[in-house]
């Protein structure tokens, strides 16, 4: 029965495996939860099959959408709510002027027909208005209330939370991978692209080899081994001034978590297209820029380049000489990109702009199709797998 | 065995579905959120409320999942081979046990919490992935094999800062504790000062909630730092009226230290309540 929720869910790209769906039927099988509550299930397949708060609000969604039938919040109400306790709610907050209100309608029997009446002639969700039940006004049900999402009498604030379907309210949303980001998510994102290795400076104690050395020995020799670093090393090359001015917040947090993931990393900037010359301070970069050549000289082929940018101009900007808004190039930005491809093996493009307008804008292919679609859109998602391509 | 939160601790809905689960199955479960809202508090009071002895491994970067089985000490055996003690001869003399070790040992169902497992390497998870599966591992130096007499309730926290391999999570049951809505934190409150005044509460609350909401905030107060200030307010006696001040002068909660921790969000908030200061003068 819950097959179709499993494939939803891999449908919507969460990333479940059967490991973790047979774990979720074994747990149902040994009665965890009373199977007949959705709610008690939604958070046991939740905590089952979701094991990143990024996927939260996604899941919310799939299940939302698989388990819709499930719940009618207006036909099941007559069902779910107890006379008694309606009447109970009623007394308690009523006052006697709406008691005798209530009395003049023909008392609570008759009160109690005509709400479950009600209920089933509005056929659609209501909000506001005096006709149906809502709130205040004249209708008599007007002292309890109506929530649209489902059922919530007497107004006692948040203690029946259930009227609300819990995942409809979606409240990880601002968690999903592809809407937040922030310099912490970022780093975690960034911090796939590690290689570890000991090299430089011999400074920790290696005590199997000092073991084994003295044992070979006769004495104690003591053997050291350098401490295990991150070896990748990176080139950052930005975007800056423009059309990239709405993204320089992102950009500056990109900026800072590289910053400290990585210890070996350079940046540069370049304005719309890589062409012969970038710069280090925006201030100076008439006077004081680095020959594109210089860098390809100075930074070894195993650095990893990742470029910044949204890629938005005029095709003539990357495919002819002289295209650069700025100053007469000699040669065409995409000359100067694919000798930069050449030498560096693992580069990437990461855009700022949302993946689906790439197509629409022809500069955007057109580098795309330089880096060998190797563009990836500047969020948590995207840098991680940009990072993932970059270990390749 | 059932977790159904403690008279400490108050468990919403959710955490208690997750925590069960794990129980249950004998899977370990981890715990995420923001810092400060009771993850390490958890694996405490689920172990109270099951009468469970817990045992706490806290993981430090340089931790390795080694240590958490066992550690040979053959330094110690060098050196007593080289004096002649008689120890040296049976290595298990050298052999320290580790939490993992002491957990599986222990004769009732024990509580074993394994805090903040993103401190240490990255590899660290993945190397203690069959032994918290089968629960059983091998020492090398004395050819045993040690399995778990009964499967401890596994609680693991993580505050996020490395990511977890795929394999790991998929053996476990995740929960993400969210910041806890006002009702829930008013009950939490509850909890711990039984006698404060309400009418303290909700103005303290009012505060709090917006010092959560401010834009640009670095490090947004936490459950525990309400708390705190919630407990300093009330030796102080403060007054619910001085609270719910609003004379521009004073936009500063008394107190605040307990609230804002770094003195970028102090200026932060000084410079906010600046500038409503001045709009409130432009309006007279």
């Amino acid at each position: 029965m819950f097959i179709n929720f499993f494939f939803d869910l891999k449908q919507a790209s969460l990333p479940v495996s059967l490991k973790e769906y047979l774990m979720l039927m074994e747990a149902m099988n040994k009665r965890v939860v009373d199977s007949f509550n959705v709610n008690d299930f939604y958070y046991l397949s939740r905590s089952a099959l979701v094991k990143d708060e990024r996927y939260l609000d996604k899941f919310d969604r799939v299940f939302g959408h698989s388990f819709k039938g499930l719940e009618n919040p207006e036909g099941e109400t007559t069902k779910e709510i107890p006379e008694e306790w309606l009447k109970l709610m009623g007394q308690k907050y009523l006052t006697d002027e709406e008691k005798k209100m209530i009395e003049s309608l023909g008392g609570w029997d008759k009160l109690m027909e005509t709400l479950k009446q009600r209920l089933e002639e509005q056929k659609k969700r209501h909000q506001g208005g005096s006709k149906w039940i809502g709130t205040g006004g004249t209708s008599p049900f007007g002292a309890y209330g109506y929530n649209p999402e489902g059922i919530r009498i007497g107004q006692k604030e948040g203690k029946n939370k259930k009227a609300v379907k819990v995942w409809d309210k979606r409240e990880f949303s601002n968690l999903d991978g592809d809407v937040e980001l922030g310099t912490r998510n970022i780093k975690i994102a960034l911090r796939r692209l590690r290689k570890f290795a000991r090299e430089g400076a011999e400074t920790e104690l290696d005590l199997d080899n000092t073991i084994k050395s003295t044992a070979h020995k006769g004495y104690i020799d003591v053997k050291m081994m350098p401490e295990r670093r991150n070896k990748i090393k990176v080139l950052l090359f930005f975007d800056v001034g423009g059309s990239m001015d709405a993204h320089v917040k992102i950009c500056e947090e990109l900026f800072s978590a590289a910053r400290t993931e990585f210890k070996h990393m350079e940046y540069f900037y370049y304005h719309n297209c890589l062409y012969d010359a970038v710069w280090k301070d925006n201030n100076r970069r008439y006077n004081d820029n680095i020959k594109t050549w210089d860098v390809l000289h100075t930074y070894p082929s195993d650095y990893k380049v990742i470029f910044v940018g949204d890629a938005e101009m005029s095709p003539y900007e990357i495919t002819y000489p002289g295209g650069s808004v700025e100053f007469w190039n000699e040669e065409s930005g995409e000359t100067w990109l694919t000798r930069m491809l050449n030498v560096y093996e693992n580069a990437i493009w990461l855009n700022p702009i949302p993946e689906r307008y790439w197509d629409r804008i022809a500069s955007t292919s057109i580098i795309k199709q330089i880096f060998s679609d190797r563009m990836f859109p500047l969020t948590i998602e995207g840098i991680d797998q940009a990072m993932r391509e970059l270990n390749k | 065995m059932k977790f159904e939160g403690t008279s400490s601790y108050i468990a919403t809905e959710d955490l208690k579905v997750a925590v069960n689960a794990a129980i249950t199955l004998e899977r370990p479960i981890i715990v995420k959120g923001e810092p400060g809202t009771g993850k390490t508090m958890l694996a405490h009071e689920v172990a109270k409320s099951l009468d469970a002895e817990i045992i706490t491994w806290h993981i430090k970067s340089t931790t390795k999942a080694q240590q958490g089985l066992y550690e040979y000490d053959a330094v110690t055996r060098l050196r007593d081979s080289q004096l002649g003690d008689e120890k040296v001869k049976d290595i298990k003399n050298y052999i320290s046990k580790g939490k993992l070790w002491n957990a599986f040992e222990s004769d009732k169902r024990p509580v074993l919490l394994i805090d903040e497992i993103d401190k240490a390497d990255i590899e660290f998870p993945n190397d203690l992935l069959l032994e918290l599966d089968k629960m059983e591992f091998f020492v090398y130096e004395t050819g045993e094999t040690i399995r778990a007499q009964n499967r401890p309730i596994v609680i693991i926290t993580s505050n996020n800062e490395k990511e977890l391999p795929d394999a790991f999570l998929r053996r476990c049951f995740f929960h993400y504790i969210k910041f806890p809505d006002p009702n829930t934190m008013e009950e939490i409150v509850e909890v711990h000062y039984p006698d404060i005044k309400k009418d303290l509460i909700q103005e303290a609350f009012k505060i709090f909630y917006d010092i959560r909401e401010v834009p640009g905030i670095k490090k947004k107060p936490s459950t525990s730092e309400l708390i705190d200030w919630l407990k300093l307010l009330m030796t102080d006696d403060v007054d619910a009226k001085i609270l719910r001040e609003k004379d521009p002068k004073k936009l500063i909660p008394p107190l605040h230290g307990a609230l804002l921790k770094n003195e970028q969000d102090v200026h932060l908030f000084e410079r906010l309540a600046f500038i409503s200061r001045r709009e409130n003068e432009n309006v007279e």
